[in-house]
């Protein structure tokens, strides 16, 4: 089915009442007075009250392409877990496997699983010694992500703490000119910068500098405390930052081919057919929540890369029509890298690279090709 | 922006400008493009088609959203602009230039329904508080 579009009057009350206010409701980052002091459009993103966009979104998106911008990503949640059996505990929660973590600062990309197979969420994992690990969750998903994590620690017997770090902000530099900025903003801390690899990190003090992010760009993702972060995130601008809306960081991370939660997977889907079985390491009889639903699944789908053919823009629903039966796209945008749209959709599998499907947009059917995904990286198109 | 007082509006975010001739010619507003973001695709309707008042006739897409656009009042098309179906951001660059498809009503009292610029500006600023 496709999703019931909205009328503009619909579209302007709705978003004219988020920017309008800020209901006590709406939660607030450290960095929420900056946005408003930049004029940003601000909405409600899942209880946050987040920038969208500080001017034009697609300015945005080539600002971190060619540059370097800056992304206020303090609604996500670091969380400490600390004791002597974090690493046994990680072994079990999540499906990649943490003993791909042996120095102290690596970084592991993971879905954690419900007994079903369905993704909780995907997080990141870093590896700091074998009594601290920290996690960043997704912000939607935080509170449940931690009730899981708290009773699987509680059913296990593991005696660890889990510590939310809202006293943190978290602020991602990226872009191919990202090192030159954190250096100038920052004094100092060349030193780590120089050698630091990408999906790496470093602690210094309260602060944490991890080589990662989500555009497909070189860059850091830096947490630094709650106030200090205005004063950082101005000498990050002072140094060349553009800042970046929430609009931007969807269309880069599409184009960058990185799955979105909520949206590319969830309970529902299994990791294997959204992309992610890279993510789910089953080489060793190691036992993980989720793993024996997974090896008793069958796998009928797949998640691959839409270009549209035709003009329009596709969005997430609509629905795909193949030669071995129907999908359904589960991101979709307008490319300002690529100028036409692409996507990321479920499909049956069976279907290439290269060949050719329809998508219903309101009543008609345009051409998309299936393509192998990532669209773009470091700024240059991967698709021909 | 200001909200030019020669216009006709919808409380659908339609502006609506009354020609010499009688026929109206049509775009969205400065408020709604400027919620909607930077635009990147228009389908109008075809020249010919006849429309009933508050049918769904053309289609605005930024990269945030989809959205519709109602024939303000019942009428036949008479021409779809080309010039912003290739170039979307004449929409964000001036609204009020950019216009979409134009109109031939079927009755001119019709018009006479379409809010002014003051009560269009009454309802931007209802809509933002």
């Amino acid at each position: 089915m496709e999703r019931k579009r909205a009328s503009l009057k619909f579209l302007v009350t709705v978003m004219s009442n988020q920017a309008a206010s800020t209901p006590a409701a709406l939660k607030h980052t450290p960095l929420n007075a900056t946005h408003r002091e930049l004029s940003a459009k601000m909405v409600d993103f899942g209880g946050w009250d987040m920038p969208v966009n500080y001017g034009s979104q697609i300015e945005e998106h080539h600002a971190v392409r060619t540059g370097c911008g800056l992304f206020d990503v303090s609604h996500m949640l670091p969380l400490d877990i600390r004791g002597a059996n974090v690493r046994p505990f990680l072994r079990r929660l999540v499906a990649n496997n943490v003993d791909k973590l042996q120095v102290s600062g690596k970084a592991l990309y993971s879905c954690m699983l419900n007994e079903a197979g369905g993704v909780i969420d995907d997080l990141i994992i870093y590896f700091m010694d074998e009594s601290w690990f920290r996690l960043v969750v997704n912000a939607g998903t935080a509170e449940k992500d931690l009730a899981w994590m708290e009773k699987m620690n509680a059913e296990w017997g593991m005696g660890l703490t889990l510590t939310p770090r809202r006293d943190l902000a978290m602020i991602a530099i990226q872009g191919p000119a990202a090192t030159p900025a954190l250096n100038n903003a920052l004094p100092g801390v060349d030193s780590i910068t120089a050698h630091l690899k990408p999906f790496n990190a470093a602690a210094m003090g309260e602060m944490f500098i991890a080589r990662t992010g989500y555009t497909g760009e070189d860059g850091y993702e830096v947490m630094v405390l709650a106030k200090s972060a205005p004063f950082f995130w101005k000498a990050l601008m002072e140094a060349g930052g553009k800042p970046i809306g929430l609009g931007a960081r969807d269309t880069l991370r599409l184009e960058a081919g990185m799955n979105l939660y909520g949206q590319d997977m969830d309970e529902t889907a299994s990791p294997l057919e959204s992309g992610l079985a890279w993510t789910v390491d089953m080489k060793t009889a190691r036992d993980f929540v989720g793993r024996a639903a997974l090896e008793k699944s069958e796998i009928t789908k797949q998640l691959v890369g839409l270009l549209l053919l035709d003009k329009g823009v596709l969005r997430g629903h609509q629905k795909v029509l193949t030669k071995h039966g129907e999908g359904e796209i589960t991101s979709g945008t307008f490319s300002p890298t690529m100028q036409q749209s692409i996507a990321l959709a479920r499909i049956p599998l069976g279907i290439a690279p290269g060949e050719e499907v329809e998508v219903e947009i309101r009543d008609k059917k345009l051409k998309a090709k299936v393509v192998k995904y990532p669209f773009v990286r470091n700024g240059k198109i991967l698709i021909s | 922006m200001s909200i030019p007082a020669d216009l006709k509006y919808t409380p659908s975010h339609e502006w609506v400008r009354v020609e010499a001739d009688g026929t109206l010619t049509v775009g969205i507003t400065h408020h709604a493009q400027d919620l909607l973001g930077d635009m990147v695709f228009i389908e109008n309707p075809a020249a010919g088609r006849s429309l009933a008042k508050g049918e769904e006739c053309a289609v605005v897409e930024s990269v945030k959203a989809a959205s519709d656009v109602y024939a303000p009042v019942a009428g036949e098309v008479i021409a779809a602009n080309a010039d912003v179906e290739s170039s979307p951001e004449a929409i964000n660059k001036d609204a009020y230039s950019a216009w979409m498809f134009k109109l031939k009503p079927a009755n001119a009292a019709d018009v006479a329904e379409l809010m002014d610029a003051a009560a269009y500006q009454k309802l931007v600023e209802s809509e933002a508080h």
